[in-house]
C-alpha cells in the first residue's frame, strides 16, 4: 500500500505546527499544540489501514472493505484527547486565576539550589547542631 | 479461572463509579474502595498462584479470539506485579484514610480522591494485563487521568504549577506512545503482542529499530529515564504523601514493565542493549547526584527513585536471562520501598512540621518508632545486607559480571558508586532529621499523647515488614523471577497461550 502523499503532508504540517506550539510558555498554546499533535497522529493511524467501502458485511465485496480498526482507535483517541483537552483548559484556567497568567512556572526548590550551585556552596545545614531556620 | 483475569481491572472500575456516585459520604467511600482493593489483591495473588501452577492466563475480552480481539493475559510476571502493586495500594489506601480522619479533610474536594485512586489502581493493572499495544495505551491513559487529579486535588497554586508540567510531558510521552502504534499497525497490521511477535520479525532491521525506539522513547518518558526524568522531581513532592507514595511505586514501575515486555516480546536479541546501558548508567549516577543536592526529604527521595529506576535498565538492557530475573526481583523491592519511604516521608511531616532539613531535627528522640520506620526501608534502599535492596543488587551485579565487556563493568561499577551515594544521602537525612537537636518550630506533643495517628503508621509498618520480608521469601521470590525471565526470553509460551494452546 502506498500512502497518499496528500495525507503525509497534512500529517507533517500538523506535527511540525504541534511540536512548536508546545515548546512555548504559555498553557494556552501548549493545550493548542496538543491539540494539533492529538489530530496529526489520529490521521496518522487512519494511514495505516486501507481504505475502501464501509466494512459491513453484505454492503460490498469483502476485499474491497476499509479496515475498521484504525476508525476504531481513532475514536478512541479522539474521545481521550477530548478528556485531556478540557483538564488542561482547566488548568491553565486554574493558574490564570491563581497567577495572572497561564505560564508555566519555574520551580522555586530547583531555583534554590541552582544558586548554591553557581555560588559553589553548600546548604551549610551540615556545619550546625541546631536546626538553622 | 480465567474469569479471574479481568477483575484487577473491572473492580477498580466499578468501584470508583460507585464512590463517584457516594460523593459526600465519606464513610461509605471508604468501606467500597477498602472492599474493593481488597479484593484485587486477593484475586491477584490468586492469579499468580494459577500463572505459576497453570501457565499463563488468557481471556478474550467480548469473546472474539486472539488476533481479532482485545486479549488480557496474566502470565508469571504480569501476575507478580499485580500482587505487588495492589498489596502497595491497599496499604496507601489505608494511610490515607488515616490521613484525612487525622488532619479533619472531610470536605468536598476530597469526594474525588477515592474515585481517583480507584481508577488510577484499574488503569495500572490494565497496562499489567493488556495483551495488546493499543490497549496498553488505553491502561497508561486511564492510569495519567487519574494521576493528573490525584496530583492537583485541591488546586493549590503550587500545585497546579507541578501538574502543568507533569500533564505536558505525559501527553508528550502519550502522542509518542500513539504514533508508535499508528507507525507499527501500519507496517505489520495488528497491535496484539503475541501475533506482532511473528509480524515484526518479517519487517526490514532498520524498520524494527525505528519502532523500538519510538517504544523506548514513550516508556523511558514514563519511566523517568535519564535525560527524559526531569520531570518527575519537580511535580511528585508538592502532591500529598500518600498520592506521592503511589505514584513513586507504581506509575513509573508501569513504564519499566512496559519495556521488559516489549523489549522481551517483541523486539528480542539485544539490539538497543548499548543505548539501555549507557541510559542506565547516566540515570544511576545523575540521579543520585540530584539526590544529594536537595534539602527537602521528598525531593531527596524523588531523585533516588529516578537514580533506581537504573537497576531496573541496568538489567534489562543485559538482556540476558540472570539480568531479567535480578531486575523482576529488583522492581518488586523498589515498588515496596520507594513507597514506604514516601510514607514515612508523611508521617515525618506530620510529626515534624515539614520534610524540609533545616527545619526539622531530633526526630529520633520526639519519636524512636519513627527513626526504626525510617531507618529501615531506609538502610534496604541503600542495599545493606540482609536486606531485598543488597539481593537485588548483588543480583544485578551478579548479572553485570557474568555478561562481560567495558560496558557492563562500568555499569556494575556504577551501581556499586550509586549505592554508596544513596547510602551516603540517606545517612545525612537521618543526621539532620534524626540526630539533631530539635527545631523551636517543630508541634509539640501532650505527655503521654501521640503526633501519629495508629491508621497512618500502622500501613506504613506493615509495608517496612513487607519490605523486610521480600529477604525471607527472597529465594522463592527469585525463582518466580527466574522462571518469568525464562518465558519472557522464550516467548513461544506467551504466544501459544493467547492463540488457544494455554488455560482456558
Amino acid at each position: 500500500m502506498t500512502p497518499n502523499l496528500v495525507y503525509v503532508v497534512i500529517i507533517g504540517v500538523l506535527f511540525a505546527a504541534g511540536v512548536s506550539l508546545v515548546l512555548e510558555r504559555s498553557l494556552t498554546r501548549v493545550l493548542m499544540g496538543m491539540i494539533l499533535l492529538g489530530n496529526g497522529v489520529n490521521l496518522l493511524i487512519l494511514l495505516g489501514g486501507a481504505a475502501g467501502t464501509p466494512p459491513i458485511v453484505g454492503l460490498g465485496p469483502q476485499d474491497a472493505m476499509a479496515d475498521p480498526l484504525p476508525q476504531i482507535m481513532i475514536l478512541t483517541a479522539i474521545v481521550i484527547t477530548l478528556g485531556m483537552t478540557a483538564f488542561l483548559l482547566a488548568l491553565a484556567y486554574r493558574s490564570w486565576a491563581l497567577s495572572g497568567h497561564d505560564e508555566v512556572q519555574d520551580d522555586d526548590e530547583d531555583r534554590r539550589i541552582m544558586r548554591l550551585a553557581e555560588r559553589d556552596e553548600g546548604s551549610g545545614i551540615e556545619d550546625t547542631e541546631e536546626p538553622t531556620r | 479461572m480465567t474469569f479471574l483475569v479481568p477483575l484487577p481491572v473491572v473492580m477498580p472500575l466499578l468501584g470508583a463509579a460507585l464512590t463517584l456516585m457516594m460523593a459526600g459520604r465519606p464513610r461509605a467511600q471508604r468501606t467500597v474502595s477498602l472492599t474493593v482493593l481488597t479484593a484485587t489483591l486477593l484475586v491477584s495473588a490468586a492469579l499468580l498462584h494459577l500463572s505459576t501452577t497453570e501457565g499463563p492466563l488468557v481471556v478474550a475480552v467480548g469473546g472474539w479470539v486472539a488476533p481479532l480481539g482485545i486479549v488480557l493475559v496474566a502470565d508469571q510476571l504480569a501476575a507478580l506485579m499485580l500482587v505487588v502493586s495492589s498489596a502497595v495500594t491497599v496499604c496507601v489506601l489505608v494511610y490515607s484514610i488515616g490521613q484525612g480522619m487525622a488532619d479533619g479533610d472531610e470536605e468536598a474536594p476530597l469526594s474525588v480522591y477515592h474515585p481517583a485512586y480507584l481508577v488510577l489502581t484499574a488503569g495500572v493493572t490494565n497496562a499489567f494485563l493488556a495483551g495488546d499495544l493499543f490497549n496498553l495505551y488505553v491502561g497508561f491513559e486511564i492510569l495519567l487521568v487519574a494521576s493528573y487529579v490525584l496530583l492537583t486535588l485541591g488546586g493549590t497554586g503550587n500545585r497546579i504549577r507541578a501538574g502543568a508540567t507533569y500533564v505536558v510531558v505525559s501527553l508528550l510521552s502519550s502522542v509518542v506512545f500513539l504514533t508508535a502504534i499508528g507507525l507499527i499497525y501500519a507496517a505489520t497490521g495488528t497491535l496484539n503482542l503475541a501475533h506482532l511477535v511473528e509480524r515484526l520479525d518479517a519487517l526490514p532491521a532498520g524498520l524494527k529499530l525505528i519502532l523500538q525506539a519510538m517504544l523506548l522513547l514513550a516508556f523511558g518518558i514514563k519511566a523517568a529515564v535519564f535525560p527524559l526524568s526531569s520531570w518527575l522531581p519537580d511535580s511528585y513532592p508538592t502532591a500529598p504523601a500518600p498520592v506521592t507514595a503511589v505514584f513513586a511505586g507504581l506509575l513509573t514501575k508501569v513504564g519499566v514493565y512496559a519495556i521488559i515486555r516489549t523489549e522481551t516480546l517483541l523486539f528480542p536479541g539485544g539490539r538497543a542493549s548499548v543505548v539501555l546501558l549507557v541510559c542506565a548508567l547516566l540515570t544511576m549516577v545523575v540521579g543520585i547526584l540530584g539526590a544529594v543536592a536537595q534539602q527537602d526529604i521528598k525531593r531527596l527521595l524523588s531523585f533516588t527513585l529516578v537514580s533506581h529506576i537504573g537497576y531496573l535498565l541496568f538489567g534489562v538492557g543485559l538482556a540476558t536471562q540472570l539480568g531479567l530475573s535480578s531486575a523482576i526481583f529488583y522492581v518488586v523491592h523498589h515498588i515496596t520501598i520507594q513507597t514506604t519511604l514516601f510514607l514515612v516521608t508523611g508521617l515525618i511531616e506530620k510529626r515534624g512540621g515539614s520534610t524540609a532539613l533545616d527545619r526539622l531535627g531530633g526526630l529520633g528522640k520526639l519519636s524512636p518508632l519513627l527513626a526504626v520506620l525510617f531507618l529501615v526501608p531506609a538502610l534496604n534502599l541503600a542495599g545493606i545486607p540482609p536486606f531485598s535492596g543488597f539481593i537485588g543488587k548483588v543480583g544485578l551485579i551478579q548479572a553485570g559480571v557474568a555478561h562481560g565487556g567495558i560496558l557492563a563493568g562500568a555499569l556494575v561499577a556504577g551501581g556499586v558508586l550509586t549505592s554508596l551515594l544513596t547510602l551516603y544521602a540517606i545517612a545525612r537525612v537521618w543526621n539532620l532529621a534524626f540526630w539533631r537537636a530539635p527545631h523551636p518550630s517543630m508541634p509539640k506533643t501532650e505527655p503521654g499523647g501521640t503526633l501519629l495517628p495508629p491508621l497512618m503508621v500502622g500501613p506504613t509498618l506493615a509495608l517496612v515488614v513487607l519490605g523486610v520480608g521480600l529477604s525471607v521469601v527472597a529465594g522463592p521470590l527469585f525463582a518466580v523471577g527466574d522462571q518469568s525471565a525464562t518465558d519472557l526470553m522464550e516467548r513461544a509460551g506467551y504466544v501459544t497461550a493467547v492463540f488457544g494452546g494455554g488455560t482456558r
